[in-house]
This record gives C-alpha cells, structure tokens and sequence, in this order.
C-alpha cells in the first residue's frame, strides 16, 4: 500500500504545482486548438474525412509532446530530482506518479480537444476514443521514461521528438486503425498490447535512468 | 580503473586472422551469387541483390541484438566494457541498417521502378529503426560521459529489441487501412544452389560485422586508454 501512496503523493503533487502556475495545460490546450485549425487549411475540399481523422493523432502525439517536454521541468528547476531519488520509496514510483500526472494532463486536454475535433471536422466512434485512452497510457508511460532522460542530457527539449516519435509511430497506427478501421477491436488489442510491453519496460528500467 | 584495457581479456581468434577470413568468405560469397546460384526466372539480374539485401538486414537485427544483450548485462551486473560494447553494436547496427535501406532501395528501383515503395514492410521497419538508433547518438553524445550515460543508453538500446517486434507488427497492422498490398515479395522459391549461395552469403556478411565491431571496439579501447594516460600525465 505504501508503493501506492507513494504514487498518489507525487502524483497529485504535480497537479497541484499545475493548479497553482497554470503554465503546462492552457499551453497545450491552446496548441491542440490551433493544430486543429491549421488542418481545416491543409485539407483541402475534397479530401475525405478519413484523412482529418488520421490527422487528429498527429495533433494528439504533438500536444502530447509539448506536455512531456515539461514533465520534468519542476523537478529539474528545483533540483528536486535527487531528493526524489534519495527518498525512501521505490525509484519506480516517481516514474509512475509522474506517468499517472501526465495521463490527467492528456485526458482533461483531449476532454476538450475530441469534441472540437467533432464540432470542426466528423463525429468520432466510441472505438476510437478508446483508442485514444488506450493510446495515452502508451505516451505517458514511454514518454515520462523519454523525458527523463531527455532531461539527463544537454539538448533537453531539443532531443524529445527525436526519442518519442519513433517510439509513437506504433501508437499511431493503432489509434488511427481503432478511429478508421471496419474492425477496430485488433487495433485497440494492439494498443493494449503496446501499452503492457512498454508499461512494464519503463517501470523496470526507470531506475536506471534517474540514478548515476 | 582500466579493466577495458586491449589486451587484459584474450580472444578466441586474432583480429587480422578474422579480417582475413571474413574477406574471403566475401570473395567466396560474391562468386556463388553471381556466377553458380542460377538466374531468377522472374526477376532475372536484378534478384541478385537479394543475397546482399537480406543478409545484411538480418545482421543489422543481430547487431541490434547484440548490443541490447550487453546493455542488459552492463544493467544487471555492471561494468565499464559493457557499455562500450553495447555501443560499438549499436554503431555497427546502424551502418548496417543504413547499408539495408539503401540497398531495399536500389532493390525497390529495379523490380517495381521506384526507388522507395511503402509495401515493403520490412523497408518500412528498418527506417523506423533507423530513425530511433539515429536519436540513440544524439542521446548518447548530449550527455555527459559517466555511469549516467551508460546506464540512459543502456536502457534505450533494450527499447529498441522491445520496438522491433512491435513496430513490426504495427507495420502489418498499418497495411489493411494504408493500402492493399499490390506487390508480395514473400516466398522466393529458392533452389539449392541458391539457399547455399545465400547461407554463405550471410555468414560472410555475419562475419564483416563482427570483424568491423572488433577493430571499433579496440580502437575505442584504445583511445579510453590514451585519455587516460594523458589525465594522468597532466595531472
């Protein structure tokens, strides 16, 4: 149980360090909204709605992104990081409270960015916000381990892209095949899928990362 | 401190006597493709790059392997060799998977007259790949070196044995709403002379690896040591 609330003490200690700076969610917010618009102007008449569909995850990786370039940014700026380490908990937990963290961020974006998405562009299958719950588990917890290591090396924001999108391109094709497929139950199994082999990589190998 | 030196660990077999072997066996290998494995009835010529291509992707995957294997191992039980090895496979890894896409290229070129074709699934695969170890440098040089360095590497190379199945995977998946797949390059029905042609092909190609890993990892070695020998020196 002590793991637990481990977990649920760094976790909600980042949502109140958002709650109080407010400087991470209306960034992303506003980021989601404008990529949105931008593609109203790359879409052309004529080009299918399928098209805007896939381009939803493009918006949703990138937003994603912005977030995650943060993630560590408290801790790094306050040089909390060893503390953290030093601490008498598992190093996991970090990794997960700060994952867990993420995932709220992520959802209470997309809770405002999937239904602009439907008022601009089509109506969204039940399938394909699963897919993006199931996708969100896979960024936060790869992209938590990313950023941390981002954050060990001098480009900083400059090399997440560079680590994550590789990494994202299999979320990808599950969430645009859960949004556009005739049968998106494979795609979500493989969501699920990617999620549990990389959950389990990242929970392990955190502690490597943060500790010299 | 200097546990990676050159020559504190022995080796089966001497470095010029595999450089030697393996250039033979690359002579060897280039005669059977060309000259005793028969001509492709589709493809004709074009068919012989198949005994490159191929070996060389499945070496690029081993280089891969090899290097995540050490990363486990500098992870589980530490150690400073670990961590240049695992990199030096990396390295090699990369050059073959680079080698791979250009080759699937010139492959693409010749049998469906274009030079890059999204069908390929294993094509598709070595670019995502080659795109995650490409950032695998980046990481690696933008942190300072140390035990920080070796354990982030370390960890990302494991990533990468975890993405290769899953991106794979990814890639059949992708197919059903991308495209039909137009073009099946499955099951080239090989005849003796051919799969023996290419079996010697791939050990060759095995062994040009491994070779190029050995002499990277003593020049490496080696330059660890001046380095350190000139800390000492200076201080």
């Amino acid at each position: 149980m002590s793991y637990l609330s481990d977990v649920a003490a760094l976790a909600r200690k980042d949502l109140r360090l958002e709650l109080r700076a407010r400087d991470t969610l209306p960034a992303m917010l506003l980021f989601v909204l404008s990529t949105l618009v931008v593609f109203h102007f790359a879409l052309p008449t004529g080009a299918d709605e399928v098209a805007a569909q896939g381009l939803l995850w493009v918006a949703l990786v990138f937003t994603a992104l912005l977030g995650l370039a943060r993630a560590w940014a408290p801790e790094r700026e306050g040089g909390a990081l060893e503390g953290l380490v030093l601490a008498p908990s598992d190093r996991s937990a970090i990794w997960l409270g700060k994952s867990a963290a993420v995932f709220v961020f992520l959802a209470l974006i997309e809770l405002v960015a999937l239904p602009a998405f439907a008022l601009f562009f089509s109506p969204l299958q039940a399938e394909a916000v699963l897919g993006v719950l199931l996708a969100n588990i896979g960024i936060c917890a790869v992209g938590t381990l990313l950023a941390a290591m981002a954050a060990a090396s001098r480009t900083r924001e400059l090399i997440l892209p560079l680590l994550f999108l590789p990494l994202a391109i299999p979320l990808v094709v599950g969430g645009v095949g859960s949004s556009v497929s005739t049968d998106p139950g494979r795609y979500l199994l493989f969501l699920g899928l990617y999620d549990a082999v990389f959950a389990i990589l990242c929970w392990a190998s955190f502690e490597y990362v943060v500790s010299e | 401190m200097s546990t990676s030196s050159p020559n504190s660990r022995v080796s089966l077999v001497s470095v010029p006597a595999l450089a030697a072997l393996s250039a033979a066996l690359v002579g060897l290998a280039i005669v059977l493709a060309f000259w005793v494995a028969p001509e492709d009835a589709d493809q004709g010529i074009s068919q012989k790059i198949f005994y490159f291509h191929v070996p060389i992707a499945l070496t690029a995957y081993a280089c891969f392997g090899w290097g995540a294997w050490k990363a486990l191992r500098l992870l589980w039980k530490g150690g400073e060799r670990y961590d240049l090895e695992s990199y030096v496979a990396i390295h090699q890894g990369t050059i073959f998977g680079a080698l791979t896409l250009a080759t699937g290229s010139i492959w693409a070129k010749a049998s469906w007259g274009h030079w890059w074709v999204w069908d390929s699934n294993q094509l598709v695969l070595f670019l995502v790949l080659f795109l995650f170890y490409s950032a695998y440098f980046m990481l690696r040089f933008s942190i300072e070196e140390g035990p920080r360095r070796a354990n982030v590497s370390a960890v990302y190379a494991l990533f990468g044995v975890a993405l290769i199945p899953v991106s794979f995977l990814a890639i059949r998946l992708a197919e059903d709403f991308i495209h039909p797949t137009t073009f099946t390059r499955d099951g080239p029905q090989m005849t003796g002379t051919m799969f023996f042609a290419f079996c010697v092909c791939w050990l060759a190609i095995t062994l040009v690896a491994y070779t190029l890993y050995r002499v990277e990892l003593i020049g490496k070695r080696l330059d660890a040591n001046l380095r350190e020998l000139r800390e000492i020196l200076t201080a």
